[in-house]
């Protein structure tokens, strides 16, 4: 009796986790492969099978642009977040040394989170805008005369709003990878007289890599489907899939938004393979 | 890092868990007067309709705190409103008809809400002032004036259904309609006097090298693309058969042509709700604009100057009612007749009437108002004293004009209405190419 209860404890943890799962994740998903696979006659979906939603996708040139654009955001959000976050990590991995004060500035990395999305992306208007903070410090202090027009409604402020909205998801598994790292493998390099940039890069950098990998793949699966964002910082004037599937969707066209949604879920489900191809996390966990 | 145990959050856990069954428990009690839960006292029915609550979805234009109070306080059953985007609106009037009872919805929204059987058809011999209401809605005639000759979904176009059961609209008038009208407008282009330093006077200045980097429109295909090919046909850049029902090539031409604005630098910024655009106008990103009513009226009670042009070639109009749900039956749909009349009645037009848009019936909005605002938002007469909005913020100073005048010039001169044409996937598809281009 005793045993056949151990042998089962372990299903019985996991269900409900796995019924969550199956439940939010799983059925939606199927649920949006078989909408893909529906009719749409421009007012209404008709079940059926019709792979005229792929067809539509994988022939038109805007799809390939826009996934062209999505991939130039991923990267650079990708590439700032983790020039931003390492540093940042490192600083309170190593140069903080009281765990209280490791704490409360790792708490101060969350700030952005505390208002909501949408707040924190209209308060960048005031401040980017023609006529706002920056531009009027400029031509107050005589730098420039015409207000520079590409902070706002421009690639450059999707980018910054994106990098702004996503370094802590690569700040917090950093940080976690850099605290387990042993110190005394870093005092012992340091007693065979490695330099300080050997010690980043022979030690460092490769014990933080599962950090980084965890890291990139929360950044890189938040920005493929990013819409939001890209919206409000582009101003309406930039592509993005997610804003792609949300213009379908306002227009009612689910099957083809699902098409969509199946494709980008596919090319995403890519990237985080590559990632996991380049580091092994399970070393992480 | 911080210690907090398992425990700990477990147990944090499990009380917040309780504490929502309990609720859902308390919620879950049978309504008073139903055999699981009887009256505590013996109780006469008199007014049925006392016990119905309403369900009503709409955009923010009509969903208002105010407006639901009054309904409530006059009728004695309840109104539970939700206000959500055009957009949003549409996809719960289709895929979730359980979620409502009554639909407050434009009228281009139709030919896509109407195919789905979720909106029951309204009977007009129930419907007390149907007789008040323009003629423009019920009739397609309003005075001779350009109107009649519209194009796109205008309103009288998806008015009637063909019966009872029908899910077709009927180009001539029935017994059965789609929706009754609620709030309409008359749009077109709004401007900064101020930064634009002269007066705009036709669609095409939209397109004006001008105004590179300054200009914006609607990212809502259906409604952007009208506007587009307002300024097109203006600059005579191309024409059209009928701008509501585009055909495929006459798509291909205008969505090349607003590529060619947009690589050229003409747009600042596309803009998709009401807030956007006020936001927009307001911190001097933009200074010429496609814009809604109330939306001018917001920028100018800021302080900033506005005008809404009235344009030589005329006005995008929109329109918006309500439709019954088809799970209405009985004393709830008795309840939402009370409703439609109730809102026909005048108090609601005066209510919308006071924020510049315009009541179906407006002789019984009449009623409601002063002669000093009747005379201003509907005869287009200097205001002889300050406009006040319902809301208690003064909109116009005593001495200003309606830009555009009149009611009748306003509305009269509709040349087309926001539009779900016959090719609307086709439209979707070219208006993201245009957007990623």
């Amino acid at each position: 009796m005793l045993k056949s209860w151990k042998t089962i404890q372990p299903y019985a943890l996991v269900t409900p986790q796995t019924l969550v799962l199956v439940l939010f994740l799983v059925l939606p998903i199927l649920m949006i492969l078989l909408v893909s696979f529906w009719q749409f006659d421009g007012i209404q979906m008709i079940p059926g099978f019709t792979l005229d939603n792929y067809k539509s996708v994988f022939t038109s040139d805007v799809t390939l642009r826009t996934y062209l654009n999505t991939f130039k955001y991923v990267f650079l959000v990708w590439f700032f977040c983790l020039a931003i976050a390492f540093p940042v990590s490192y600083f309170l991995a190593f140069f903080v040394e009281d765990q209280k004060w490791q704490i409360i500035l790792f708490l101060v990395c969350t700030v952005p989170f505390w208002t909501s999305n949408i707040i924190r992306m209209i308060s960048w208007v005031p401040v980017l805008g023609k006529e706002g903070l920056v531009n009027s410090f400029l031509t107050g202090l005589g730098l420039i005369d015409q207000p520079i027009e590409w902070l706002l409604f421009s690639d450059f402020a999707i980018v910054l709003g994106m990098v702004h909205l996503y370094n802590f998801f690569m700040i917090a598994p950093i940080f976690n990878s850099l605290m387990r790292i042993d110190r005394s493998l870093i005092t012992a390099a340091r007693d065979m007289g490695a330099s300080g940039f050997q010690i980043l890069k022979e030690i460092i950098l490769p014990l933080a890599a599962p950090g980084i990998a965890i890291g990139s793949i929360f950044v890189v699966t938040l920005v493929m489907g990013e819409f939001v964002t890209v919206r409000m910082m582009g101003g309406g004037q930039a592509a993005s899939i997610g804003k792609m599937i949300q213009t379908q969707i306002g227009s009612l066209q689910y099957p083809l938004a699902a098409a969509n949604a199946v494709i980008l879920l596919l090319v995403t489900l890519l990237l985080v393979m590559a990632i996991l191809r380049v580091v092994d996390i399970r070393k992480e966990l | 890092m911080a210690k907090i145990s398992r425990r700990q959050v477990i147990r944090t856990g499990l009380a917040a868990g309780a504490a929502l069954a309990a609720t859902r428990c308390a919620r879950s009690e049978a309504p008073v007067g139903t055999p699981n839960n009887p009256a505590t006292g013996p109780q006469v029915n008199t007014n049925q309709t006392k016990d119905v609550t309403l369900r009503l979805i709409g955009t923010g234009v009509s969903q208002i705190n105010e407006v639901r109070d009054k309904a409530q306080e006059d009728l004695g059953f309840k109104l539970d409103m939700r206000a959500l985007s055009t957009e949003e609106n549409n996809q719960i009037a289709i895929t979730q008809p359980k979620q409502y009872d009554i639909f407050d919805g434009e009228y281009f929204s139709l030919p896509l809400v109407v195919p789905s059987g979720n909106l029951q058809p309204i009977d007009i011999s129930r419907v007390k002032d149907y007789d008040k209401i323009v003629p423009f809605f019920t009739q397609g005639k309003f005075e001779g004036m350009p109107v009649e000759q519209s194009q796109g979904t205008a309103p009288y176009r998806v008015q009637y259904l063909t019966g009872p059961d029908s899910k077709e609209f009927s180009s001539t008038p029935t017994d059965y309609a789609t929706l009754i009208p609620f709030q309409y407008n008359a749009d077109t282009l709004g401007y900064r006097p101020d930064l634009v330093g002269r007066k705009i006077e036709t669609w095409g200045e939209l397109f004006n090298p001008e105004f590179k980097g300054k200009t914006s429109i609607l990212d809502i295909p259906q409604i952007g693309i009208m506007d587009a090919a307002m300024v097109a046909e203006s600059l005579g850049l191309m024409t059209f058969a009928d701008k509501g029902n585009m055909t495929r090539e006459e798509i291909d031409q205008i969505t090349n042509i607003l590529k060619e604005q947009k690589r050229a630098g003409q747009f600042r910024a596309f803009w998709k709700t009401f807030d956007e655009s006020v936001n927009l106008m307001n911190a001097g990103e933009v200074v010429l604009q496609s814009m809604w009513s109330p939306a001018v009226t917001a920028v100018k009670s800021k302080g900033t100057e506005c005008i809404y042009a009235p344009l030589k070639e005329g006005y995008r109009g929109w329109g918006g009612g309500i439709g019954l749900s088809k799970n209405l039956s009985g004393i709830q749909l008795d309840a939402a007749y009370d409703y439609i009349n109730w809102m026909l009645e005048g108090w609601v037009g005066s209510f919308l009437g006071r924020q510049g848009y315009y009541s179906a019936a407006p002789e019984n909005a009449k009623k409601y108002m002063s002669q000093a605002e009747w005379d201003f938002w509907y005869e287009g007469k200097p205001a002889s004293e300050d406009m006040v909005d319902p809301f208690g913020k003064t909109l116009e100073k005593q001495g200003a004009v309606r830009d555009g005048g009149s009611f009748k010039e306003r509305f009269g001169n509709i040349v087309c209405w926001n539009s779900t044409m016959k090719e609307n996937v086709y439209l979707v598809q070219k208006w993201n190419e245009f957007i990623a281009s």
